[in-house]
């Protein structure tokens, strides 16, 4: 499973209603729905992705993340996880905004612009960082929106989102003491947990 | 003509009918005494009888849906690109169980059949059928076949609703149910559409209030002006320009009234033909009128996830993106529905530039989809 989902996978909570906005092949769902006895749906737009979820016997709907939520009612959700897609999208902040409207706590995943590798590229060789892990040049890169842990926080705060758990990692999904202490800078992804100002 | 069965063919078939006498009662408040179905079926039954799965047809449509009849035959059933060995309702797996719906007019009991109390064709004394009629049907003859539950109830167009249908009249009966370029209900757009049809039919001298049998006379204008507006509907206006664009037949412009100038009308004009020499008058009024009236929210106060409250199926919505009859948005209705009612659903929306037809066409993305979902179809 992919370094967040292994995470995230413990952070929902058995029976949950989830709704995983990109959820790419279904593995997480899948996972839940068979460990977790969790219900819900995966948004996807992939074709071959959307494939694998029907073949996994994930609920997959066919839905672009960018004409927004409006079909899916307030708190109809326990979980809204959006794992590596809030820096694909459009307006990041409004789909936030509509994931805490759609459910009680949102877990979002998205890779770290401020971590030292990003400031080394950039500062080396006055370009954008061009990586293994990122690996798109500026102009045919499906992330739109790169933001760093502190860009992100700031966002929440903005929006008055109330940040319940975060935890940096990097690639192997490991946590060390590094990324705890300066995650902005060591750690290369990150997995917020995050509910929304009214509660 | 098949010189030779193509390998992925359920091959040559045989319709059979059933007689049923036990009467059905139907939503006008009316009843039929006693009816034949008209089926087809393809593959086995197993053992446990949890491999049934249940063909809708659509406005036109009948049981022969797959495999030929003959070798003589030009073409095989109607969705043969979707049922057979190797396809997506794979017959080496399922049991396929194909229909002609009541009122219809190629073997089940409809208005060109005698009405019992009478001896003469029902012709306008058919009662009017719905879509929830016909469901009640099908699970006739569901029992007659030994199926307690279908693995899946599937349909395009107005075959999807009848699966949805099921759902709701019959929710422990079917384990899935996969509803392709199908609507919830019926907008004005598509009601006014289906009432030219009507009164093409219903004006054309030769209609004789629904009676035309016994003057021996078939109200052809009217049919194939129903069809043709029809047709209209079925494609997309890029497939239209596609196919035939302003190309001329003529060389060029006569500048009268009675020339079949443009392709595309002598297109609609041979659709309209055809259709009007096969096709019964009274059914196509019965037909469309089902779909007018169809409307399983309306019970619900409106409330279409109320409606589906009681549904145990998981469900596969199919829409195709360029199809203005039953546009995605209104296979999105059913799916934000399933969602509220908290169903199991999956839903796709086919990029295909043919209108509303795809759903009978080989087009590999919808294939592939609908492949997938079948094989995680337990039995």
């Amino acid at each position: 499973m992919r370094a967040d989902l292994d995470i995230i996978k413990d952070w929902i909570p058995a029976g949950s209603r989830v709704l995983d906005l990109g959820c790419g092949n279904g593995e997480l769902l899948a996972y839940l729905q068979a460990n977790k006895q969790v219900t819900g749906y995966g948004l996807e737009i992939n074709d071959e992705n959307i494939k694998q979820c029907i073949r996994r016997g994930v609920n997959v709907l066919e839905q672009d993340l960018d004409k927004g939520l409006g079909n899916f009612a307030s708190n109809s959700f326990d979980i809204v996880v959006m794992s590596q897609a809030l820096q694909a999208v459009h307006y990041p902040d409004r789909i936030l905004e509509e994931m805490l409207r759609v459910g009680r706590e949102c877990i979002i995943t998205f890779p770290n612009f401020g971590h030292w590798r990003c400031r080394w590229y950039l500062a080396r060789n006055g370009r954008m960082p061009v990586s293994e892990f990122l690996p798109y040049t500026w102009y045919n890169t499906p992330n739109i929106h790169f933001c760093t842990f502190e860009d992100f926080e700031c966002l929440c705060r903005e929006l008055k989102v109330k940040v319940l758990d975060r935890l940096a990692v990097d690639r192997q999904h490991r946590h060390g003491i590094g990324s705890r202490l300066w995650p902005n800078l060591l750690g290369e992804i990150g997995i917020y947990r995050v509910t929304g100002p009214s509660l | 003509m098949p010189s030779v069965i193509p390998h992925d063919s359920v091959g040559l078939v045989t319709p059979q009918v059933l007689h049923f006498s036990e009467p059905l009662p139907l939503a006008c408040g009316r009843s039929l005494t006693e009816y034949d179905l008209v089926i087809e079926t393809y593959g086995e039954l197993n053992e446990n009888r949890s491999n049934a799965v249940l063909i809708c047809h659509a406005l036109s449509g009948h049981h022969h849906a797959a495999g030929y009849h003959s070798m003589e035959d030009r073409k095989p059933g109607w969705w043969d690109s979707c049922i057979g060995p190797g396809k997506p309702i794979d017959t080496r797996r399922f049991f396929v169980v194909s229909l002609n719906n009541l009122g219809g007019c190629n073997g089940s009991t409809g208005p060109g059949s005698a009405n019992p109390a009478t001896g003469r064709p029902y012709g306008a004394d058919f009662p009017v059928i719905t879509v929830e009629d016909w469901v009640n049907s099908q699970a006739r003859l569901a029992d007659a076949l030994g199926i307690a539950q279908w693995a899946a109830v599937v349909g395009g167009s107005m075959g999807g609703m009848q699966a949805l249908q099921w759902t709701i009249s019959h929710p422990d009966r079917v384990r899935h149910c996969m509803a392709i370029a199908s609507a919830p209900k019926l907008s004005a757009q598509n009601i006014a559409f289906n009432e030219v049809a009507r009164q093409a039919i219903l004006t054309d001298e030769e209609f004789h209030g629904g009676r035309f049998y016994e003057q021996n006379v078939v109200p052809k204008r009217g049919l194939m002006l129903a069809r043709m507006v029809g047709h209209i509907t079925y494609l997309s206006d890029d497939a239209m320009g596609q196919k035939f664009g302003r190309e001329l037949k003529t060389d060029k412009l006569n500048y009268d009234f009675h020339s079949v100038e443009f392709q595309v009308e002598s297109y609609l004009r041979y659709q309209g033909e055809e259709f009007s020499g096969r096709f019964d008058a009274n059914t196509y009024l019965l037909m469309t009128k089902a779909l007018d009236y169809f409307d399983p929210a309306s019970a619900h106060d409106g409330d279409l996830a109320k409606t589906f409250a009681a549904a145990k199926a998981d469900f596969c919505i199919m829409s195709f993106t360029t199809d203005w009859r039953f546009s995605p948005a209104r296979s999105r209705e059913i799916v934000d529905a399933l969602i509220a009612a908290k169903k199991n659903v999956s839903y796709l929306d086919i990029d295909a530039p043919q209108g509303h037809d795809a759903f009978l066409l080989p087009i590999p993305r919808y294939l592939e989809a609908f492949v997938s979902y079948m094989n995680r179809i337990a039995v």
